[in-house]
């Protein structure tokens, strides 16, 4: 029988994050405020992966991540797959989706831009996901590539 | 097309080529055919966080001259941002008092902020290195004017392209039209990528120089702007560029005798005040008619014309 080695732990409930982008898992675990998580968060750095060369993989044990959520951290993971877990089993699975509007987790990298200035939710239109995704921000207009972003809000 | 009424402008790109050709027809007939009595009763909240002396008395003229009123502010150092309220809660407020705002504010995304304020139209005069729509609204009315025509031009935007916000939307706004545009900067002050890429994108033909000399000859229309010093980290490299960057009469010999040179204004040294007098100067004009674009642009988002 074939024997598979899981380089991080098998979960019994909760949420696999797979085929996240290599070097962007703790942006999520930020993102989703997964260190005040109850329960064991556990997270791997540049696994080796068939897809993508290396990839990051977070497991959340007790907690089942929405669509809603997972298209949040899309831009971190663009070809992430999120796998529900119910007892050890996958009995849901789905890809992230960029969503065309990026609201409150992008900090404007404009210090001009009136976000920056004013308490307000930063919204960003996401342009183009081939490759190299570009963000406008709603206020002052400019657009950045994702490598721009300095900082993300959490929640 | 869409109604205006009721519309913020807060960028040039709020606009489709329709409602552009729209509001410059009404600039056309409000040129002609004033209407002193259109928007009696109304009044225009003139919100001017910067100094501004064209756009603000342009605004506040055209609104007078339609027979509305006029109350605001040209500081914002006088409002209550001096006392920590934020620009949001002033234009809230503001726009409860008022039936239209025109605004200049220094932070990027202002006016886009302030047109969520309030829920009367927000016609931005101006985000820091952002948006003025207004501006460009009457460069085309100007270009139109003195050409009879838009399409087939040729047009040279000259002058500090990297940072300047009147050619950024300017070249934007021509996008719609069938035009050749030609850029004249220094290297460290050329058209930015993402505009250049917008422009590829629209099919629209445009060439790049760093000398008024290799263009001036060829061009309909020659607009011109200030290179401003603080833009320069290096002092002695302004000051190289400024002279470079200096359009005087004598270059204008073999032009052709359609060319109009326009500027947003103010000028500094860019621009020798002996073309004032020659028939290609047409920045006064220029100037003159953002109050009839302006008048046109409030009167339709109040749904008055």
């Amino acid at each position: 029988m074939e024997q598979k080695t899981l380089s991080v732990s098998a979960i019994k409930d909760g949420t696999v994050i797979d085929h996240i982008s290599a070097g962007h898992a703790l942006k999520i675990v930020r993102l989703l405020d997964l260190a005040s998580h109850k329960q064991v968060v556990t997270i791997g750095l540049n696994l080796p992966s068939g897809s993508l060369g290396v990839k990051d993989i977070i497991k959340v044990a007790g907690k089942e991540l929405s669509e809603e959520e997972a298209d949040r951290v899309a831009m971190f993971a663009p070809q992430g797959t999120v796998n529900i877990i119910k007892d050890f089993q996958v009995v849901k699975k789905f890809n992230t989706r960029l969503p065309s509007l990026i609201t409150h987790i992008i900090v404007c990298p404009n210090p001009k831009c009136i976000t920056n200035h004013e308490a307000i939710e930063t919204k960003f239109k996401t342009i183009g996901n081939n490759g190299q995704l570009k963000l406008q921000c709603h206020y002052c207009e400019k657009i950045f590539l994702q490598s721009d972003i300095l900082e993300y809000k959490n929640n | 097309m869409a109604s205006l009424a009721g519309r913020s402008i807060v960028s040039i790109k709020d606009l489709s080529k329709e409602e552009i050709l729209s509001v410059l027809g009404k600039a056309d007939r409000l040129k002609i055919n004033p209407e002193p009595r259109l928007l009696e009763g109304m009044v225009l909240g003139s919100c001017f966080f910067e100094p501004s002396t064209r756009t603000r008395l342009s605004f506040e003229t055209a609104m007078s001259k339609l027979g509305g009123k006029v109350v605001g502010f040209a500081d914002g150092a006088v409002t209550s941002a001096k006392k920590g309220e934020t620009m949001w809660d002033s234009m809230r407020i503001i726009g409860q008092y008022v039936d239209v705002i025109a605004m200049r504010h220094p932070l990027e995304g202002a006016a886009r902020r302030a047109s969520e304020a309030t829920n009367k139209p927000v016609l931005n005069g101006g985000d820091g290195a952002n948006q003025h729509p207004t501006q460009t609204l009457l460069d085309l009315f100007t270009i139109r004017e003195c050409q009879g025509r838009i399409d087939g031009l040729d047009i040279a935007l000259v002058g500090d392209l990297k940072y300047g916000r009147t050619t950024h939307s300017l070249a934007q706004a021509l996008t719609h039209f069938n035009v050749r545009l030609h850029f004249v900067a220094p290297d460290s002050l050329q058209m930015p990528d993402y505009i250049c890429e917008e422009l590829k994108n629209a099919g629209v033909e445009f060439h790049i120089y760093d000398k008024m000399e290799d263009v001036i000859n060829e061009v309909d229309i020659f607009y011109l702007t200030r290179i401003q010093g603080e833009r320069f980290p290096d002092q002695m490299e302004y000051e190289r560029i400024k002279n470079v960057f200096r359009l005087k009469k004598e270059m204008l010999s073999d032009v052709r005798n359609n060319l109009k040179i326009m500027h947003p204004l103010p000028r500094v040294n860019e621009l020798d005040e002996k073309i004032d007098d020659t028939s290609h100067a047409y920045y006064f004009e220029e100037a003159q008619n953002g109050l009839f674009v302006r008048q046109a642009l409030i009167a339709s988002v109040l749904g008055k014309i």
